[in-house]
């Protein structure tokens, strides 16, 4: 019988793979964001408020905030587990850990859509 | 049962002493713990950032509110670690995504595309910090 530690974070392979493609997905928008931010105007209020009014913009950015929330959360994650080992302890941070990447998704939403 | 196989004891070569003494990093482990401690700076910096993607795009006077606090010499040189941070996060991501790809395992690239990382996220820093200030 192969001993498994069932406090864990099932067997990776699903977490693994979804942090290499939100990854990847960050990266393509990042180096988008940075084509469209230095060949255009300087940044004033209004060309600033234009892009994110585009519905591009709000879609390509909400994609990139999931991606982030996912990535974020398998990273610390791994983190917690490589460092934290009291179990109550690891568990209270990575509760508090979830809480913040959902309030900072949500926060997200209420100002790509206002 | 949770604990079945975390109880057993295992020896342990690790101390604060042997950590900050004794390991010396190769470049691809500098590399990895940056990726680490980028990631966490990021992640902790978030609500900053939302804070000012709020109030940037709330109004007129946020967005002037925001160019403002963008103009302490503190908030800037946080601003330059936290760019750095990001390029670095981004190449190093870059690097470790081959890596998956079995691309440039050898010793000899492993080390040459770790410089580059540095190199790299450097220079996309320095970029940046020059069009921000």
């Amino acid at each position: 019988m192969v001993n498994r530690i069932v406090v864990g974070a099932h067997y990776g392979l699903r977490d693994w793979l979804a942090q290499r493609i939100t990854g990847l997905i960050m990266a393509v928008y990042s180096v988008i964001l940075a084509v469209v931010l230095l060949s255009g105007q300087p940044i004033t209020h209004a060309v600033w408020g234009e892009l994110f009014a585009q519905g591009w913009m709000r879609v390509a950015t909400l994609l990139f905030a999931a991606s982030l929330a996912w990535h974020a959360w398998v990273g610390v994650r791994d983190i917690l587990m490589d460092y934290v080992k009291p179990t109550g302890l690891r568990l209270s941070l990575q509760v508090l850990v979830l809480l913040v990447i959902a309030g900072y998704l949500a926060w997200t939403i209420q100002i790509l859509w206002r | 049962m949770a604990n079945a196989t975390t109880n057993k004891q295992r020896p342990k070569y690790l101390s604060l002493q042997a950590i900050l003494f004794e390991i010396r990093l190769p470049l691809a482990g500098w590399i990895s713990i940056l990726h680490r401690v980028s990631g966490v700076l990021l992640f902790v910096s978030g609500i900053g950032l939302l804070f000012l993607l709020d109030r940037s795009l709330s109004s007129e006077a946020g967005f002037a509110g925001v160019a403002r606090t963008l103009g302490f010499p503190l908030v800037k040189l946080s601003l330059l670690a936290l760019v750095w941070a990001y390029c670095h996060h981004l190449c190093a991501g870059i690097r470790f995504l081959l890596l998956d790809l079995h691309k440039g395992i050898d010793k000899a690239s492993a080390r040459r595309s770790s410089i580059a990382v540095l190199v790299v996220s450097l220079l996309l820093t320095a970029f940046f910090g020059a069009k921000l200030w």
